[in-house]
């Protein structure tokens, strides 16, 4: 079963910005262990662009579709066997990137 | 009740979870186990009255559930019937064994999963665990059945969707899970002794009686855990305390009020020895967790033969050790009603006063400073609190009570 999970960082109270050797570490372990599907971090949501085409003609509009206090700050896909397994590794990403992460599985 | 009825209902309270348990683990879904179960409970209140009641009710409703189980699953030709075929074609059900099996405690720990929210822990675990009836649970929580049915649904669908796995937790995971599990046990017993709604009775001595008997299941299997031999020995030693807890008026009656001689000499004996047990080994240098420490201060009120016997100085003691794990105002405002039997009314109520912005909402605050207030001969003042108190109570018991004691005020 795949499990999305998201990194949530908060504009107010932003994690550490040093972690990159650590996940990256964090990550040859997950590809090792066979856990390791996808993953990659988000450029701030300033990037984002909400493109809607289902009335005459699209319309772009600058910035994310939502405005809040968090925003997603990058995602890992995990092949996981259930949800304990995932939440466990979970509670090591979470500690490894030093942000809030949530767990979704894929239907 | 005849004896066929009684059976019926002896195997409800005793195999329910079992025949649940077994099938979750065979069928790996809760529905199924659930609708099959109470197909099988079903099918013997309809054949037993004229087949008589089988010698081994367990084992006979565990089969004829598997059975609808598979009739289930063959009629509605699920997609994934492969590996459940497998499943029936090569488990056959096992035959259930002593009081206790490790299925139905990885049924509590299923119920009890740390990704699902306290309410539906609570609610699923009395629907799949404790048999209790979705109009029961409703009723208990007073929330209305539909929204405990649709509670419970979530609970089931969550479980399913991101594949909460039934099984037991792994040694390491194991005390973290316990203490949800026991905040869960503990949560059910509360709402039975002091039941919240105006439309029910003071107090639920079904909720309590179940809460108990899932904790000694709890207990069975984890009998090294201090915490469960603690949470245990406080729910004896509150329920022991029962039978002198409402007036023949449907008064709440308090602790310092009751008839001793009505307490439950059986459920304090029980209680006490667990405690000791416990103390044995804080002396051999484990460190008590809360519940461990709530039962010794339940001892305590249980050793008195009478209020004034109280020895308070071992309550406040115990209470100092409690701020030390658990630095919550409900705890300091309990620690406060020892204080005022040790020190004195005045001393207890600065501290009281202290808690003000914590618990302005919480009707034991102001029933607690009340009393101070009363005692202090603070008349006006004590009315004002006995107001607000009334206000928030929800218990009718409590309600009554609080309403005498504001109205004997001069």
């Amino acid at each position: 079963m795949q499990y999305l999970v998201s990194v949530i960082d908060d504009k107010s109270n932003p994690g550490s910005t040093d972690r990159r050797p650590a996940i990256s570490a964090f990550n040859e372990r997950l590809i090792a262990e066979g856990y390791w599907v996808f993953s990659g971090g988000l450029a701030d949501t300033d990037a984002a662009t909400v493109i809607d085409n289902r009335g005459e003609q699209a319309v772009f509009s600058d910035g994310p579709f939502v405005e809040s206090k968090e925003y997603l700050a990058g995602v890992w896909v995990w092949e996981a066997p259930d949800l304990d397994v995932a939440l466990k590794l979970a509670a090591e990403a979470s500690k490894v990137c030093d942000r809030k992460v949530e767990v979704r599985p894929f239907l | 009740m005849s004896d066929v009825e009684e059976a019926i209902t002896l195997a409800h309270r005793d195999e329910w979870a079992r025949v649940v348990a077994a099938l979750t683990r065979r069928f790996g879904d809760l529905d199924i186990a659930e609708e099959a179960a109470a197909e099988a409970f079903a099918t013997a209140v309809e054949r037993w009255p004229a087949d008589g009641v089988p010698p081994n009710p367990g084992a006979w409703l565990t089969t004829t559930a598997n059975r609808k189980a598979i009739d289930r699953i063959r009629r509605e030709n699920k997609r994934d019937d492969k590996h459940r075929e497998a499943q029936m074609t090569y488990d056959d059900p096992p035959e259930p064994v002593g009081a206790i099996d490790d299925d139905r405690l990885r049924l509590i720990f299923t119920c009890c999963h740390p990704a699902l929210a306290m309410e539906a822990r609570v609610a699923l675990t009395l629907r799949m665990v404790g048999g209790l009836t979705v109009p029961e649970i409703a009723r208990a929580f007073l929330v209305q059945g539909a929204t405990m049915e649709r509670r419970i649904t979530r609970a089931k669908a969550k479980i399913k969707a991101a594949r909460i796995p039934c099984r037991m937790p792994s040694a390491d995971d194991l005390p973290a899970r316990v203490s949800g599990v026991l905040a869960v046990l503990f949560l059910v017993f509360n709402e039975g002794y002091l039941a919240s709604g105006p439309d029910t009775d003071p107090v639920r001595h079904d909720l309590t009686t179940e809460a108990i008997r899932l904790t000694r299941l709890i207990r069975a299997l984890l009998p090294q855990d201090g915490e469960v031999a603690g949470l245990l020995a406080l729910m004896l030693l509150i329920e022991a305390r029962r039978p002198a807890r409402v007036s023949a008026g449907g008064e709440l009656v308090p602790l310092a009020e009751q008839d001793r001689g009505a307490w439950d000499a059986e459920l304090i004996a029980e209680g006490h020895r667990l405690v000791r047990e416990r103390l044995a080994a804080a002396a051999a240098g484990v460190a008590p967790g809360r519940y461990q420490i709530l039962a010794a201060i339940n001892a305590v009120h249980t050793s008195a033969r009478d209020i004034r016997d109280t020895d308070w100085s071992q309550v406040l003691t115990l209470y100092d050790q409690l701020v030390r794990l658990d630095p919550s105002p409900i705890i300091a405002l309990n620690r406060a009603i020892a204080a005022a039997e040790l020190d004195g009314p005045e001393v207890a109520l600065a501290i009281v006063d202290r808690l003000a912005e914590a618990l302005a909402g919480y009707h034991a605050y102001h029933a607690t400073r009340a009393d101070l207030l009363r005692r202090l001969g603070q008349s006006q003042q004590s009315r004002a609190a006995y107001d607000r108190a009334i206000e928030l109570a929800g218990n009718t018991g409590e309600t009554a009570y609080l309403t005498r004691r504001r109205d004997q005020l001069q």
